[in-house]
């Protein structure tokens, strides 16, 4: 008899931890990781427009025509200017892997001398916003505090408050600014990719977008005093550990209080 | 209250316990100690009849084990004692000056405050489920009413103080008594005249005024048209003067958004934009929260909140979520110099529905 009540308790603490284990995996599947891409550093050249365009064609031609003219599956890049061109090659989102409703961050299929190659094609088709050059992107003597004004005003929305990313509509998402080097914010915020406004440069200034990539970068480097930053995406994560965290425990602690542990002589 | 006519008492407490032993702070006197469970009949001040004690074990069934839950349960409310103390000497002692110093402070005392909770609750379990007898009881429900008797002597003693205080036969008295308590009745309810002013019309109009210049919130430098002149642009913008006022800027705040030529639709009153640059609320229409999540791809504006979303060049007319209508369009045309400036207020009430405003 001591047998058959031992057994009862340790299966439903087995089915709580499966449980568990079970909706966390389904978390973490359904959530996913980012992941970090290497920076870039200029070098621009005067004749590797043909050099790019001969990329461009194998590359990116497939989907934006041979002209750059745009198709029915993606966007004309004529007056995009390099700097699109940079942001989205750099970043790995382009060549895209499938017309998702958000392309990811992704190791970049294009080194950095290609990437400037093409971005002097797609420069002379149409003109656009160009690569900022590194004196434009260094943070050094920028106004941290007008950055964040900034930031909070016309960019915490869809990124978050330090940049952790959040949702959109349809699937779309804001990416987080974690891995983003200067250049890619600064090239983001001048050409606006995918659902993401545009900062044209006399909207937001160059000197103010030092300013906010100057905050996107300092924030990364606050320490988090009180504990587990949990990606620092605000209450949701936290109620969310919380409210499984607790739950969990209280699950076992509550078996384990109204466990028949002992078995009396009555029964 | 005591009722005189009952003059031998409950026997709930036996002669205050003459020869009770060593008697323990906290546990009830030893006599009574194994009836406290419950008898079944009896309801504590009941008739007096005194129930059958139960049969609880004297001691565990496993001396040994008992022993060994006892070092256990001992050793965990040392571990909670020192815990405990641990929290005291973490909140005295520890510095906080720097983020990494409240860092440490709060690891400190969270850790020992939950060991010193944790630890004792573990211990009590332990105890409750090896040392103590394990039985089991079942107690009956009691009416919670008094019995007739008790009632009735409640009655007659409620009757003959009412009479004994002269608080019938002396109108005077009892009618001033009454007066007095009218007013200070009334008090706590002209207290609510602290619950501030009647907002008025101020719900209704933000600090918007014709020929005010929009400002880019941050910089608070002016924008024109030509400056922002990249279709999918948005920035947030604030009334020019009244950017260091958050009363203020909690309603007037709002986004300006360019389009691309042609784009820009009914409802959206197309006098109130300049040159495809429309001027909306960031203020959602559900509950107040900032509303400028602009997708230039879908033209979607949408509200992290509740995902309220607006449709942004047809008036930000409602597509989704529990927004109940449109985010309010500000009228915005230049001055003189070429900047952006408002026509005039917003032409709706701003944010979320309030009582005269379904």
């Amino acid at each position: 008899m001591s047998f058959t009540w031992r057994r009862r308790p340790a299966a439903g603490y087995a089915v709580v931890l499966l449980g568990l284990i079970l909706v966390g995996a389904i978390y973490a599947a359904i959530t996913g990781s980012g992941e970090s891409a290497a920076s870039t550093t200029p070098t621009a050249s005067q004749a590797a427009i043909a050099k790019g365009q001969q990329i461009f064609d194998l590359t990116c031609a497939t989907c934006h025509g041979l002209q750059a003219q745009g198709t029915a599956v993606a966007p004309s890049l004529i007056g995009v200017g390099s700097a699109a061109v940079y942001f989205q090659t750099s970043t790995g989102r382009m060549p895209a892997k499938a017309t998702d409703a958000e392309n990811d961050r992704k190791t970049p299929q294009l080194n950095p001398l290609e990437i400037r190659q093409v971005g002097a094609y797609i420069q002379s088709l149409g003109g656009g916003p160009a690569i900022p050059t590194p004196a434009m992107v260094s943070t050094i003597g920028a106004n941290l505090a007008l950055g964040q004004a900034l930031f909070t005003a016309d960019c915490a929305q869809c990124h978050n408050f330090d940049g952790a990313g959040g949702a959109l509509t349809y699937g779309k998402y804001a990416p987080a600014l974690t891995a983003s080097t200067p250049t890619q914010i600064y090239t983001a915020m001048l050409t606006g990719p995918e659902a993401m406004p545009v900062f044209n440069d006399t909207t937001i200034t160059p000197s103010e977008k030092r300013d906010v990539i100057a905050y996107v970068t300092a924030v990364r480097a606050t320490p988090n005093p009180g504990g587990f930053s949990l990606g620092r995406v605000g209450p949701v994560t936290e109620g969310l550990v919380a409210f499984l965290g607790l739950l969990f425990f209280m699950v076992l602690a509550a078996m384990w209080i109204t466990a028949k542990h002992r078995k009396t002589a009555d029964e | 209250m005591s009722n005189p006519s009952a003059p031998d008492g409950p026997p709930d407490e036996p002669a205050d316990a003459p020869a009770a032993p060593h008697r323990v702070i906290g546990t009830p006197p030893p006599a009574q100690a194994r009836t406290l469970l419950g008898d079944g009949t009896g309801d504590g001040t009941g008739d007096g009849a005194r129930p059958a004690p139960r049969d609880l074990p004297a001691d565990p069934q496993n001396l040994r084990q008992a022993k060994t839950a006892e070092r256990i349960v001992a050793a965990l409310f040392i571990l909670s004692t020192l815990a405990s103390i641990g929290f005291i000497a973490a909140y005295v002692g520890l510095e906080l000056n720097s983020v990494d110093s409240v860092l440490r402070s709060n690891l400190a005392l969270g850790t020992s405050m939950s060991v010193a909770f944790l630890a004792l609750a573990v211990g009590a379990t332990i105890w409750v489920r090896h040392i103590m007898p394990n039985v089991e009881l079942t107690e009956q429900r009691h009416p919670l009413a008094s019995d007739p008797e008790a009632r009735e002597a409640f009655a007659e003693t409620f009757a003959e103080g009412a009479e004994a205080s002269q608080f019938v036969k002396r109108p005077v008295l009892r009618r001033t008594l009454i007066a007095a308590t009218v007013p200070l009745a009334v008090a706590p309810i002209v207290l609510l005249r602290d619950m501030g002013p009647l907002p008025g019309t101020t719900l209704r109009h933000t600090v918007w005024r014709k020929g005010m210049r929009l400002l880019k919130y941050g910089a608070y430098t002016p924008i024109s048209p030509g400056e922002f002149s990249s279709p999918g642009g948005m920035i947030t913008v604030v009334p020019d003067g009244y950017q260091d006022d958050p009363d203020a800027l909690a309603s007037a705040t709002s986004i300006i958004i360019k389009f691309q030529p042609g784009l820009l639709q009914p409802p959206t009153v197309m006098n109130w934009t300049v040159d495809n640059i429309v001027c909306y609320s960031k203020i959602c229409t559900h509950v107040g929260c900032p509303a400028a999540l602009y997708e230039q791809t879908t033209h979607h504006i949408l509200c992290p909140c509740h995902q309220s979303t607006f449709d942004a060049p047809r008036g930000a007319t409602v597509l989704f979520g529990p927004a109940p209508r449109p985010l309010p369009q500000l009228p915005i045309t230049t001055d003189a110099q070429g900047y952006l400036v408002a026509q005039s207020d917003f032409h709706e009430p701003v944010g979320p529905s309030y009582w005269e405003r379904g």
